[in-house]
Formats: structure tokens, C-alpha cells, sequence
């Protein structure tokens, strides 16, 4: 397969000037001299993108994901090395970028489009396309100047621009998580689409969960390094490894209530099977040990309780002494309360612990914010949160009815 | 879904200068879009309109035909008539360089988020100047058909191959000083100032040989020839206002100098040609320049 992106020891160097001369006596005044810190945004990059891959490139903010983008989009130039591109490319890095608000949606659909490189024949033929993927309410307005647009079409009619450009690799940065639910499918339709086709895709996101659904590769940067590259499902877990190194447990919540410090969290210990194990699999028990200190304090109304929460700080399960009806009792001095899960039906990913001591009416003596990270390797490409034993089969001629049910359209 | 034509782009140190211009008249669309858009945009909300592209000229001369034929009579009959052919074009210059300069500072949020090559920003900056040009110029056939004026029908044909001798300049200038400005912002003050300078140095509101005859004693009288404008200028005034010399009482004032078609022909191809070097020298500086602008802006 002949590659679509190829980069071969490709190096950013950003110049960090500490303060900006931008006049010629500033710089006269200075000798010429200017102090900067020269600061390295990517090093020795090489990477191939065969065409028709989808490449995710995760990263924590700063580590050069988006620089390394720019540089395949050719809006920064590389200070080493070389990109080759083959085909023509259309980077969605923001949607609607050089709308101009005084012209009408369609004079703007015209611009834009040149500015991605298309020609006038093409942006005709295109055109009825562009505007109806933007939505019903962009068509009635398209004669309107963009500027009495809401924020939500015009980012629409960016998107539908862009995605209409017909480009043979397509750079994305953080822009499929536009407008509303049903817009989005829209989008994760017609970058499917794109897949079928044969076209080479290069997303830029946080969203570990949309890479594992939409690509087929990925990359993890870690301060401008390439730190990984392959299947999006072990390219994820080692960048999320060092995400995990560099963030500790934190500190408490400021006061909140009252009783707020009556008893405290001393610490969270998280309990897998096996002492060397880093991350849960499937079937396997977990324990979360919540070290407490009631501070001198004799306290009959206390409840502990845990929350899970994904990555993307959806709720997968919570739970407390209280509502289970498994009641603390009266405590006094240290120990330990220990929630004992016998099986964690969740899909691969790192999904963080909330924990708390509060009253029985919810006074807060501590309380942990997702601090406790809990990392699940669970193998298969299903999406979500909650794993699902799902036997799959098909019944050519069969139809439905009789046992349950039924729904039609 | 249609084949798009393969393209193969390479970022890296150098890009070829024949690539780049292939890059521009593939994005010609984008050109004309963003000449379309300044044109639109600039006179929207206004009662007038387009019109007022041609006030601005039409004051000027007015005011400056006001002060040099009834208070400071310059011995210039009809001066209206010689300032008209010599002033529109270099408006064009004027207009054109002034938009161009800060035309890729003001469009940063698009340099930062889009790939398109940069020259189209101050190439689009003279195609709208260069469309107001037209438009000016059509009053100025009118004002001289109205009173029948004896233009110089042979040196009619000067005036196309002046437009483009002013073009290229014009276009150089634009792309140079689009680039350099991006770092250093003095550009656009200092072209401010260098653009009044050069108005007056440019025989606009006197003629050419009433600075060459005085320079001739030091046989500098080519001198003012080093200013690209000079001869474009002249051979606007050679074709429209088409006296070399004004006749006031029993004083003779020379205008123009007293070589033929030749000799305007060959002025205008040498500095065309110049120009068409300075272009290349300013798409080397503005491609230099250019891998930093995301960055600078």
C-alpha cells in the first residue's frame, strides 16, 4: 500500500521569545538580540500513514499532538525533517474559520470551499449536498448573512463544507464533537463513509473512546515524542500509563459543610487479584479500601460511598453504606472500610474513583473527587462503558414475533 | 465520488518556486473569491455603494485642480484633465499597497487554521484595487470624451502595457511588504509615510521634464526615471493628456520628454522587466518568511 502521510524525522522548534519585539526599534534597542528559550514541540518524528488507515493521535495537552497536525496540514513549517503528502488533503482544525459574517451562507459556502481548494464547477455540483448535510434550519437561512447564524449552524455548515471538499486524507482536531447528538451521528456517519471509500483519516483528540471506535491505528505523543504506535487498543493503555504517572492522587475538596474534617480520608488503596497486577481484567474481584480517621470524634452518622466514573465523566456506578444497607455502626479512631466488588463488568479504559464520607442527609465530612484511578484491560473493540457477553446470530428468512415485543416503524 | 487530481506535497525546508505558482493558479478560485468578498464587503450598509470608490478619486482631483489652477496656478492648462491621467494609476499603486500589507496580519485566525498558499492575501488585496482602478478609470474616459479632448490615439496602445508594467511592481511590492510586515508591524506605519513621499516625487502634479531640465546640469535628468512609477505615469499623460509641451503667453513649459513611441516602448519593457525580477525576489522573501506566520501571529 503506498502511504498517504509519510514523515521522516520531523522536529518543531518553537522560539519562545520572552517578550515580543515586533518593532524595529525594539529590536535596534536590543542590538538585534531578542532573548528567547527555544523550546522543542516535536522530536524526530517518523511516522508512516498507509492510505485508507484511520490514525488517532492521542496525547495529554501539550505533547504535540496538534503541532504534529499543523505541520501535516503545511500551516507550520517543520524546523527538521520532511512530510510527504499524496492527495489532496482538507484539515477540519476549526469549523467555519474564515467565514465572513457580512456575506450570506451561500457566498460563504463559495468562499470556503475555495479557501479547502476546491473549484468553482465542483462547489456548484457540491453545493445542494453541503447545505442539506447542514441541516434544515442552514437551508431555510442560506441567503442569510452568516453572522444571524447560531453558533451551532454555523459550525454545522463549516463542517458540511469541509467534509463535502472530497479530500483524499482527511485531518480532524477535536471537531467531531460538535453540535447536537443527532448531528454528530451525522458526522461519525460520513466519516464511516470515508472509511469504506478507501480514504485515509488523522484524528487529533482526548477522547480515548473515539479512537478505539473510529480508527484503526493510532499514535500516543508524550512531550513531543512518539511514545507508541499500532492497535488504538495498546496504544491507548501505554498513553494512558504515562498520563496516570504523572497525576497523583489530589488533595481534598475545599470545606463544603459543616462537619466538614469531623473524619477524614486517610487514604484510598485499590486491590487487584494478584499485588503485581496494574489493571483489572475481565471476571476478576476488585477492592477499594477506604482508609478513615474520625479525628477524635465519635461519630454514629457516617456513611462511606464510592463512584465510578469513565474517562469522560459519565457515571458507570455508585453505590454507599447507607443505600446498600450495609451500615457502619458507630466509629471512633482509625480503620479501614473496604468495598468489595466481585466483578466489574466495564470495557477497557481508566475510569476514576470518587469516594467519600458524608452524614446520612449528605453533610459532607470528606470527600475525593475522581481522584482514585481503577484501569480496566478488557479485550475486543465493543464501545461504551458497561461490558456485555453478546452472542451474535444470524437467522436468514426467520422473522420476528411470538416471544416478545414487537416494534415496527 | 469523483478522483480528485493526485497531488504530491512535500513540507519541508524548500519548495520549489515553480510549485508555488502552480499552487496559486490552482487556488485561482480562492482569488477571485476573496476579491469578490473585499469588493462586497467593503461598501455593504452604504447608500452609495460602489460609488464611493470613485469619490475619493474624483475629491482629489477636484481639490488639487482647486489649489493648482486659481491659487497656485502652475502654468498647467487644463490641469484637471493632465492631473486625471496620471493620478488614477497611481492611486491603484497607493490603495493596493496600503490594503496589501496588512492583508496577512488581519487574516491571522485563517493563516493559523487553514492551508492555502499566503500570496493569495496580498494578491487579492491588488485584484480589488485593480477593479476599482477599472471602475475609476471609466469615469475618466467619460470626463475626456465629455469635453473632446485630442488624446494621442498612437500612443493609446502604451496604456495596457503601462497597466501591466504597474501590476508587477505594484504585485511585488504587495507580496514583499505583506511578508516582512508580519514581523515587523513599523511597515505598515513607515509605508504610510513613504507612500506621501512618493506621490510628490512622482510627476503627477508637475511634469517630468520640469524636474529633468533642472537636473540636467548635473546630467542626472534620468534620475527620476529610477522611480518605476515615473514612466508609467508619463506614459498615461504621453496617451491621454498627449501634449509634450504647454504653451502659457510666450512661456513654453516642457511636460514631456521629446522622445517618441520607442523610446517609451523600451522604458516600460526595461522596468517591466526589473519588476518582473523584484516579483521573484519578493516570492523568495514572502516564502522565506511564511513558515513562521502561524507562529508570528
Amino acid at each position: 500500500m503506498a502511504a498517504a502521510v509519510e514523515i521522516e524525522g520531523l522536529s518543531k522548534r518553537f522560539r519562545l521569545y520572552h517578550e515580543k519585539f515586533t518593532s524595529l526599534k525594539e529590536r535596534v534597542l536590543h542590538g538585534g538580540r531578542v532573548p528567547f528559550e527555544d523550546f522543542w514541540a516535536l522530536q524526530d518524528i517518523n511516522l508512516r500513514i498507509e492510505t485508507g488507515d484511520s490514525m488517532g493521535l492521542v496525547g495529554h495537552n501539550g505533547s504535540g499532538k496538534s503541532t504534529l497536525l499543523k505541520c501535516i496540514a503545511g500551516i507550520l513549517r517543520p524546523t527538521e525533517g520532511e512530510i510527504r503528502t499524496a492527495g489532496r488533503l482538507a484539515a477540519l482544525l476549526e469549523l467555519g474559520a474564515g467565514f465572513q459574517p457580512d456575506l450570506s451562507g451561500r457566498e460563504n459556502v463559495f468562499l470556503n470551499a475555495s479557501l479547502l481548494g476546491l473549484k468553482r464547477a465542483d462547489i456548484n455540483r457540491r453545493f445542494d449536498e453541503i447545505v442539506h448535510f447542514a441541516g434544515e434550519e442552514v437551508e431555510r437561512m442560506i441567503d442569510n448573512q452568516v453572522k444571524f447564524y447560531s453558533s451551532g449552524m454555523y459550525v454545522r455548515l463549516g463542517f458540511a463544507i469541509a467534509i463535502n471538499v472530497d479530500p483524499d486524507v482527511l485531518l480532524v482536531d477535536e471537531v467531531l464533537a460538535v453540535g447536537d447528538e443527532a448531528f454528530q451521528r451525522k458526522c461519525l456517519d460520513k466519516v464511516s463513509a470515508f472509511q469504506a471509500e478507501g480514504r485515509t483519516i488523522i484524528v487529533v483528540t482526548h477522547a480515548a473512546d473515539l479512537v478505539r471506535q473510529v480508527c484503526t491505528r493510532a499514535a500516543a505523543l508524550d512531550h513531543g515524542r512518539l511514545v507508541a504506535t499500532g492497535d488504538p487498543n495498546d496504544v491507548i493503555r501505554t498513553f494512558r500509563d504515562r498520563l496516570m504517572t504523572g497525576a497523583g492522587a489530589s488533595e481534598s475538596a475545599p470545606a463544603t459543610s459543616d462537619v466538614w474534617g469531623r473524619a477524614r480520608i486517610l487514604g484510598v488503596e485499590v486491590v487487584y487479584p494478584e499485588p503485581s497486577q496494574t489493571a483489572l481484567h475481565p471476571g476478576e474481584p476488585l477492592e477499594l479500601r477506604i482508609a478513615y480517621d474520625t479525628c477524635g470524634n465519635t461519630i454514629d452518622d457516617i456513611v462511606a460511598g464510592i463512584a465510578i466514573t469513565s474517562s469522560m465523566g459519565q457515571l458507570a456506578y455508585g453505590t454507599n453504606s447507607h443505600l446498600s444497607g450495609q451500615e457502619l455502626g458507630t466509629l471512633n479512631g482509625t480503620g479501614v472500610v473496604a468495598f468489595r466488588v466481585t466483578d466489574l463488568p466495564l470495557l477497557d479504559g481508566t475510569y476514576r474513583t470518587t469516594v467519600s464520607l458524608h452524614t446520612r442527609g449528605g453533610l459532607q465530612y470528606d470527600h475525593w473527587e475522581q481522584s482514585v484511578p481503577i484501569d480496566v484491560k478488557a479485550p475486543g473493540r465493543d464501545v461504551g462503558i458497561v461490558r456485555l457477553s453478546t452472542r451474535i446470530v444470524v437467522s436468514p428468512g426467520a422473522t420476528i414475533g411470538g416471544s416478545g415485543l414487537v416494534f415496527r416503524k | 465520488m469523483a478522483t480528485t487530481a493526485r497531488e504530491i506535497r512535500t513540507s519541508g525546508a524548500t519548495v520549489n518556486l515553480r510549485s508555488r505558482v502552480a499552487d496559486i493558479v490552482a487556488y485561482r478560485e480562492l482569488l477571485l473569491n476573496l476579491v469578490r468578498k473585499e469588493l462586497k464587503v467593503r461598501y455593504k450598509n452604504s447608500v452609495l455603494g460602489f460609488l464611493w470608490s470613485l469619490v475619493n478619486p474624483a475629491v482629489t482631483i477636484a481639490v488639487f485642480s482647486i489649489i493648482f489652477s486659481v491659487i497656485l496656478p502652475n502654468s498647467i492648462p487644463d490641469f484637471a484633465l493632465f492631473l486625471m491621467s496620471g493620478v488614477l494609476v497611481f492611486n491603484m499603486f497607493q490603495n493596493a499597497t496600503s490594503a496589501a500589507v496588512g492583508s496577512v496580519v488581519a487574516n491571522a485566525p485563517l493563516v493559523k487554521k487553514v492551508w492555502f498558499p499566503r500570496e493569495i492575501l496580498p494578491l487579492a488585496s491588488v485584484g480589488s484595487t485593480f477593479v476599482d482602478f477599472l471602475l475609476q478609470s471609466s469615469v475618466l474616459v467619460v470626463a475626456f470624451a465629455i469635453v473632446r479632448w485630442h488624446v494621442g490615439w498612437a500612443y493609446l496602445p502604451l496604456i495596457p502595457l503601462a497597466i501591466v508594467v504597474a501590476l508587477l511592481f505594484t504585485t511585488a511590492l504587495a507580496i514583499f511588504l505583506a511578508a516582512v510586515n508580519v514581523k515587523f508591524r513599523d511597515v505598515q506605519h513607515f509605508l504610510s509615510i513613504a507612500l506621501m513621499v512618493w506621490f510628490w516625487g512622482t510627476p503627477i502634479i508637475y511634469g517630468f521634464e520640469q524636474v529633468a531640465h533642472r537636473l540636467s546640469r548635473y546630467h542626472l535628468s534620468w534620475l527620476p526615471l529610477i522611480n518605476p512609477y515615473a514612466i508609467v505615469v508619463m506614459s498615461f499623460q504621453r496617451a491621454l493628456y498627449n501634449r509634450r509641451a504647454v504653451h502659457t503667453g510666450k512661456t513654453v513649459t516642457a511636460l514631456l520628454p521629446t522622445h517618441g513611441y520607442a523610446w517609451y516602448v523600451g522604458v516600460l519593457v526595461l522596468v517591466g522587466a526589473v519588476s518582473a525580477l523584484l516579483l521573484l525576489g519578493a516570492m523568495h522573501v514572502f516564502h522565506r518568511l511564511e513558515g513562521d506566520f502561524a507562529e508570528e501571529l
